[in-house]
């Protein structure tokens, strides 16, 4: 609508900076032509730069159809909005000076690596590896670090593995980098890393001490960070203590065989699929597919398997709405990237109620040739609600079963695209090559497991080293009953 | 657990002078429920292209903290200042109070007002008006002992701040 009726409650007028202001970093309502270009242009640099966040333009109608001047960008320093990228020098000797002391040290990486670009991953592994130390990363950060590295824990927190959350629990020293203490990574706070000085380093200096107070908080970008503590660890001529570090990585590897995110598939004909076991399939058919593989997810259960079974040596090819957990965001998301990487394989890992939040867009896939594959782990259940109404709720399944779902074959066919569907362990091998070798958008429907289950697990409210097993496992035999969790916990589902 | 007291702090906010941007600070207190005990706000610069806000706030050291990390994260925030750690400050504010009542009452309300250095910009055969400025607690002062003489109504600006000495904001 144009400038001089906002206000006036027209037709399909809604304040849009003011609803949107909670939802994005900035928002800018441009009222005047000659501002656009100056707005549009600081809008992209307030968006990319520090931490990064949406910025949305508002653009009323007279502005939007009334010519306007260019300009170029500016490169002067914006007026107010300066991030800090360069840490400081004293904090970093301090983070290195309590790193090079420590007997079971842990690093724990997050999003902010993968924000600061692939010259912070890269950093991060030189780091990892010159120090020796153990490294874990939250869901936010796959791929940062490679998953085949030895020296790589996996995922930590609330659906993380054995070895990490109890290698962050018994730390006594803990390097943060880009991460955000995220309640779904510290479990109960106050039971959270007991023993451990906490060093933090994040590009947001609202990060620091917010969720956890931290020991040393280096305020930077994530690559200038890592650049400062090679030259320190380099520097600094204390050794590390050889024979405690040992110790720890054999404690860590007594963890390690517990191999917490073991789940048994049954072989026979007509056996039905596990949704661990299609992960695992999936990610063993890209790899030989020989493209680039892009990996999206949804939010639920399936975005914690393939958290835990798809492994990521690169970082930006794994995009999950982590903090916020939108359920929708996958499959948008994969669009994206197909129109950035249009030769590469970019699958959205979904659950059939997420995918159903924007199905819309199997239009938009089929309009713009976009072979984007979409891959339903379809259980029937919002399972991570589920889960929960299972182990906290005494099975109460309230709207979470999806008894008249689509038929996502039909769905698919009728939107121009590919419908595939696997009901037994039989046919899993064969869906997932077909749907590779496809070059159209495809929906490969994937019965799975109704009743599986997400583990291990730590319950809102416990402490890392409360971590529940899955069934798999001989001490969680008895199966879980949820008394272990406090009212405090509960609420905080 | 060090700093879990709760403290008072008037928190000083240099920002663009744009359209949104109390709305901003406000959102933020309101959305992440931070105590607002007094804001201002009014254009400083003589181009008016920068307001300052001045908020009173209470909280742990630690919340106190977080809002100070989260103004310095809004897009046009300058700088935020914390006067009450920063050094010795003054804060003041102006209130404007009415008195209505005749005979004694009104004799009282004057000598009363000239005790504190009020002064009268306003009188009826039965109201005054008063204009006091001065730090919160003696405003309080002054308005508790006008209640049993007649108090009325007030209006009162909230608290403005700044360090003493000759640094500044900038």
């Amino acid at each position: 609508m144009p400038t001089h009726l906002i206000g006036n409650d027209a037709f399909q007028e809604a304040d849009t900076t003011g609803i949107t202001r909670q939802a994005t970093k900035h928002n800018y309502l441009v009222k005047r032509s000659d501002d656009l270009a100056r707005v549009i242009h600081e809008a992209f640099y307030v968006a990319k730069t520090g931490r990064p966040g949406p910025v949305l333009v508002d653009l009323p109608k007279d502005i939007l159809i009334a010519p306007a001047p260019y300009a170029e960008p500016s490169f002067a320093p914006h007026r107010s909005y300066r991030p800090r990228t360069e840490p400081d020098s004293f904090r970093i000797a301090e983070a290195v000076a309590l790193l090079k002391r420590a007997e079971r040290p842990v690093i724990y990486t997050g999003g902010g690596v993968i924000n600061a670009g692939p010259e912070a991953a890269r950093l991060l592994l030189e780091f990892v590896r010159l120090t020796g130390f153990p490294c874990t990363s939250t869901l936010m950060g796959l791929g940062a670090y490679p998953a085949s590295d030895p020296q790589f824990l996996g995922m930590l927190g609330m659906h993380g593995t054995y070895e990490a959350n109890l290698a962050m629990h018994g730390c006594d020293v803990m390097l943060n980098m880009g991460a955000r203490f995220d309640d779904r990574v510290t479990g109960r706070v106050n039971a959270f890393a007991p023993a451990a000085k906490k060093i933090h380093c994040d590009i947001d200096p609202s990060s620091i001490n917010k969720n956890v107070a931290v020991d040393v908080a280096v305020v930077g970008d994530a690559a200038q960070i890592l650049r400062a503590m090679i030259a320190a660890w380099k520097a600094d001529k204390q050794q590390v203590d050889k024979s405690a570090l040992a110790t720890w990585w054999q404690q860590i590897d007594v963890w390690r065989a517990k191999k917490s995110l073991r789940f048994t598939q049954a072989m026979a004909p007509g056996s039905v699929i596990k949704p661990q076991y299609a992960i695992e399939r999936l990610y063993k058919a890209t790899r030989g597919a020989g493209k680039e593989t892009f990996i999206t997810t949804e939010v639920g259960q399936h975005q914690m398997w393939a958290a835990q079974h798809f492994k990521f040596e690169k970082p930006n090819r794994w995009l999950t709405s982590g903090g916020l957990g939108t359920m929708g965001y996958g499959l948008p998301a994969a669009m994206g990237v197909q129109i950035a990487h249009p030769d590469a394989l970019v699958i959205d890992i979904a659950g059939e109620a997420s995918i159903l939040m924007n199905i819309q867009e199997m239009g938009t896939l089929a309009q713009y040739r976009l072979p984007v594959k979409i891959f339903i782990l379809n259980n029937q259940y919002m399972g991570m609600v589920r889960q929960w109404q299972e182990l906290l709720h005494g099975n109460r399944y309230s709207e979470s079963y999806s008894a008249a779902l689509p038929d996502f074959v039909k769905l698919a066919e009728s939107f121009h695209a590919v419908g595939l569907r696997a009901e037994k362990v039989e046919d899993l091998d064969r869906v997932i090559a077909e749907m590779l070798a496809v070059d159209r958008p495809v929906i490969a429907d994937i019965c799975v497991d109704q009743k599986e289950n997400v583990f291990p697990m730590i319950p809102s409210g416990a402490a890392h080293n409360e971590m529940l097993l899955g069934p798999e496992h001989a001490e969680n035999a008895g199966g879980y009953t949820g008394k272990s969790v406090t009212d405090e916990g509960l609420v905080l589902v | 657990m060090p700093g879990s007291e709760m403290r008072s702090a008037t928190i000083s906010v240099l920002v663009e002078n744009e359209a949104g941007v109390l709305a901003r600070v406000i959102g933020l207190f309101s959305g992440r429920g931070y105590n607002i005990d007094s804001l201002t706000v009014a254009p400083v610069e003589r181009d008016r292209s920068k307001s300052r806000i001045t908020i009173v706030t209470s909280g742990t050291e630690m919340v106190i903290e977080q809002i100070k990390a989260q103004l310095g994260r809004l897009v046009p925030v300058y700088r935020v200042l914390d006067l009450t750690v920063e050094g010795p400050h003054l804060a003041r504010e102006l209130a404007l109070i009415k008195v209505v009542g005749t005979g004694n009452a009104r004799s009282e309300a004057l000598r009363l007002a000239d005790a504190f250095r009020a002064r009268v910009i306003d009188a009826s055969t039965e109201s005054f008006i008063f204009e006091l400025t001065g730090a919160t607690d003696k405003l309080d002062a002054f308005l508790d002992l006008m209640r049993p003489i007649g108090l009325a109504e007030v209006a009162r600006t909230g608290v403005a701040a700044i360090a003493r000495g000759k640094g500044t904001i900038e």
